[in-house]
This record gives structure tokens, C-alpha cells and sequence, in this order.
């Protein structure tokens, strides 16, 4: 028999408040935290948050991304995140060279189903959202696979400091960038058993003991 | 179909339940995979099957708030669902359902977190005895808890009807065209707040206030029911 982590559903009390940090999953009504969505509760001295188990990605402030480029602007793109809203990016956040727009068609850089490695730069609160490539790691992503998960899985897929992803890595051999959005993009080495993996991660995310799992299923038939 | 004698003989109805008896309900969430989230329920033979796509960028574009985002309901009865074809489409009727369902469901969700984007629900009724408002109603709750939606409670619902002066609960197609009165009631039971009343027919204020107790105890139930359906989904996977 496989164990499940404990769920909450919408509108179940999860604790008391006790002065401790809200996350954006859970909301207080008479010093009671109860939960807005179906996922693992997450309880702590400092924080009551709860991971959902479905939903949509929200853009937030410094999450790292993978787009596909939507729409060539004048001076920017429009860039698909995966996401109900859709983020711009501006000229001068993709590029450090100096181009004058009034000669040149910025396609050259990027054009339409081109897919980047971003940053969520500016969330406004009517979730006008900016991206920008200005730090290490952002590039275009040339040539490789990109797959979709549900964007509220990607933490189980990154593991703890990373060692579920690492794992799949070094298993496969295979380059993969985790986008906080639920793109992953995958290149090289074994793609097929690498897609499998994540797959079944999604899939039983909430599921005690998943590490070992993966980790046996990695090396069966290499 | 109007029936002339008595719907309930010694204390039984037409379908031999007991007046406070709901009939057999069975609810499964996560049936259609392009959807975020859905939920098929049924009470008896009455059946629905909801969908939840989004939340997602609505057009056309002048829907749009700025502040918060919108939800749509499309409530639907498929051409099969009763015995003389129903032609497809929307009606008045399911117009009215439409809006009915959507102001029920509407105060559990916080449509504040998705300004300028909508969720949109779609609601087909398979096969139609009776109660189909609120067995909609049980199945878009159920749907977008599924799809992840943010929301203040599940919301639950039942009806209530008189039938030869006797409150009956869960009302069937043949009460439902019989009765003296229906009443069709919702609520978020975590909260204790009601969503939706509505009634056909003539009902004295004690008899209202009588149907309305009898409501928030079944839906306390419903609660129990839909709970228990979300969590089935995620244990299935985990026994597989």
C-alpha cells in the first residue's frame, strides 16, 4: 500500500494563525488559516502555505521562465509564459548591443515560436507582466524538446536543492531547464526516458517515497 | 407529465423513498483530460457533467475587468437527456440555469486574484430527472476544486419540494412537475452561508424556514460526499 501525503481542500482549516506568515494559497477569517485550493498543506513556525495540486501559473517577481515568443512589437516581444497572462519583452531587457529600431527588423534576434530562458522582471497588479534576459543563464533555447506539466508540480520535479532534477540529468545525460512556469526543456541524451520520468512525477506528486521511485525507474532497462 | 392521484402513499414516494430520503448520488472528478478541471455527478438518474477550462484570456475582449476576473457558465441539457428530443442549443431556459448556476458559485471563488482573464464553465446535463440546477451546481464545485481554482469553500446543493403538503427532499422528474412548490437551495457549508434560494409554487413561511433546515443538513452531507470524491481521485492514483 502506497502512502499519500495528507490533503486539505478548499475552505479547510488548516491552524490557527499564531502571527505567522501567510502564503497567497490560504486565507484568514477570524484568526483561523483555511485553504483556498486542494494540495499538501505546508505548515511551519514562520509560514502557513499550501501546495496545490492543479491550477494555472501566476507570474511572480524573479521566477526563472521558458517562453515561446507570441508577437514581434516594434521595440519588443510578446511572449507566451504558460500562463493566462501574457508577458512583454522589451528591447532594451533582451539585448545589451545598441539597435536602432528605425533600421533594423528585430526578428533578426527573435521571431515568432522562438523559445527563451527568462526572468519574470515586473508583475503589476493588474498582472501586466515584463520579462527580462539581462542575467546569467537567459538565452534563446535552440534545437531540444519542451514539454508541459502543471505549473504547481515543477517544485516536486526540482526536488529538494535540486536532487530530483539532478538525478534525471545525470541518469539521461540529458541537458534539461526547468521553467517555474511548467515548460521544461529538454536536449540530447535519453529524452524519451527523461520525459517519462517527469511525467510520472506529475503524475504522482503526492505520493510518499518518490525519489526512490523515479530513482529505480531511471535505472531499469539503460 | 401531470399525475392526478397521490405521489405519496403510506409515507412512501413515487420512487418508494421516505420523504427526507436524497436518492443514490455518485461523483467522480477528473474525467475529461483538456479541461483543467472536471466532474461528473449524479443524483439518481439525473446526471451531469461539468467542465472547467481556465482561468484563461476571454474574448470577446470588452468582457474583460480589469479588476477581477469573469466567470461564464454554460448550462446545457443534451438532445438525449430527456424523452422527447430536446433540440440542441441554448434556450431560455438554459439561459436562466446559466446565470443561476454562475451567481451560486460565483461568492466562493476569488475572482479578485485574475484580473482581465475568465473561467469558464461548461455544464451538459447526460440524462435529466429532476433537481438538474443543483446537481449542476455540485458538479462545477467539484470541477473547479479540481482545476485549482482559488475558492472560499466547495459549494453544495439540493433541493427541496412540497409534495401533497409534505416537505420531500431531492425531487425527481415526476414531483418536480407534480408539486406544489420546489425550492432549489445552495451553500458553502465550511462557511455557513448560502449561495442560492430559489422557489416555484406557494409555501407558508414555516414551511420555508422548515425546507431551508432541511437544505443546510443535506448539504452538510453533499460536503461530506464531494470531499470524499476529491480525495478518491488522488488515492486512485497512488493504489495504481
Amino acid at each position: 500500500m502506497v502512502e499519500i501525503r495528507p490533503l486539505v481542500l478548499p475552505g479547510e482549516l488548516i491552524d490557527e494563525r499564531k502571527g505567522r506568515k501567510l502564503g497567497n494559497t490560504v486565507y484568514e477569517e477570524n484568526g483561523k488559516v483555511y485553504s483556498k485550493v486542494l494540495g499538501i498543506p505546508k505548515v511551519s513556525d514562520e509560514e502557513i502555505s499550501v501546495v496545490p495540486l492543479a491550477g494555472v501559473y501566476m507570474p511572480k517577481v524573479n521566477d526563472r521562465i521558458i517562453g515561446i515568443i507570441d508577437e514581434v512589437e516594434v521595440s519588443g516581444w510578446f511572449v507566451d509564459i504558460n500562463s493566462p497572462y501574457k508577458a512583454f519583452l522589451p528591447l532594451q531587457e533582451a539585448l545589451t548591443e545598441f539597435v536602432d529600431i528605425s533600421k533594423v527588423d528585430i526578428t533578426r534576434f527573435f521571431d515568432i515560436g522562438d523559445i527563451i530562458f527568462a526572468r519574470i522582471s515586473k508583475v503589476t497588479k493588474h498582472k501586466i507582466v515584463q520579462v527580462s534576459m539581462k542575467q546569467i543563464g537567459s538565452r534563446k533555447l535552440i534545437g531540444g524538446t519542451v514539454i508541459k506539466i502543471t505549473p504547481t508540480k515543477v517544485a516536486r520535479v526540482i526536488g529538494k536543492g535540486g536532487s530530483m532534477i539532478n538525478l534525471i540529468k545525470e541518469k539521461t545525460k540529458s541537458q534539461i531547464l526547468v521553467g517555474q512556469n511548467g515548460l521544461i526543456w529538454i536536449r540530447g541524451g535519453n529524452v524519451r526516458k527523461a520525459i517519462e520520468a517527469i511525467l510520472m512525477i506529475e503524475r504522482e506528486s503526492h505520493i510518499i517515497g518518490l525519489t526512490e521511485k523515479i530513482a529505480k525507474f531511471l535505472e531499469e532497462g539503460k | 407529465m401531470k399525475i392526478e392521484s397521490s405521489l405519496i402513499v403510506n409515507g412512501k414516494r413515487v420512487d418508494g423513498r421516505k420523504p427526507e430520503e436524497i436518492r443514490e448520488v455518485r461523483m467522480k472528478v477528473g474525467l475529461i483530460e483538456n479541461a483543467n478541471g472536471s466532474a461528473m455527478v449524479s443524483f439518481g438518474k439525473t446526471t451531469a457533467l461539468a467542465a472547467v477550462y481556465g482561468p484563461r484570456e476571454i474574448y470577446p475582449k470588452h468582457l474583460q475587468d480589469p479588476e477581477k476576473g469573469i466567470l461564464r457558465v454554460r448550462y446545457m441539457m443534451l438532445p438525449f437527456s430527456v424523452d422527447e428530443r430536446k433540440s440542441p442549443g441554448m434556450d431560455r431556459r438554459s439561459i436562466e440555469l446559466s446565470k443561476i448556476i454562475r451567481t451560486a458559485l460565483e461568492p466562493a471563488i476569488f475572482l479578485e486574484e485574475f484580473p482581465r482573464v475568465g473561467i469558464d464553465i461548461f455544464v451538459d446535463i447526460l440524462q435529466a430527472d429532476g433537481s438538474t440546477r443543483v446537481t449542476s451546481i455540485n458538479a462545477s464545485s467539484l470541477a473547479l476544486a479540481s482545476a485549482g481554482v482559488p475558492m472560499k469553500d466547495l459549494v453544495c446543493a439540493c433541493s427541496i419540494g412540497k409534495v401533497d403538503n409534505v416537505l420531500v427532499l431531492d425531487i425527481n422528474g415526476i414531483e418536480d412537475n407534480n408539486c406544489q412548490a420546489d425550492l432549489s437551495f445552495a451553500m458553502m457549508p465550511g462557511k455557513d452561508k448560502i449561495t442560492l434560494i430559489q422557489m416555484d409554487g406557494l409555501m407558508s413561511k414555516e414551511e420555508l424556514m422548515k425546507a431551508i433546515e432541511l437544505g443546510r443538513k443535506t448539504c452538510l452531507k453533499i460536503y461530506e460526499m464531494q470531499k470524499d470524491a476529491l480525495r478518491r481521485k488522488y488515492e486512485e492514483v497512488a493504489k495504481e
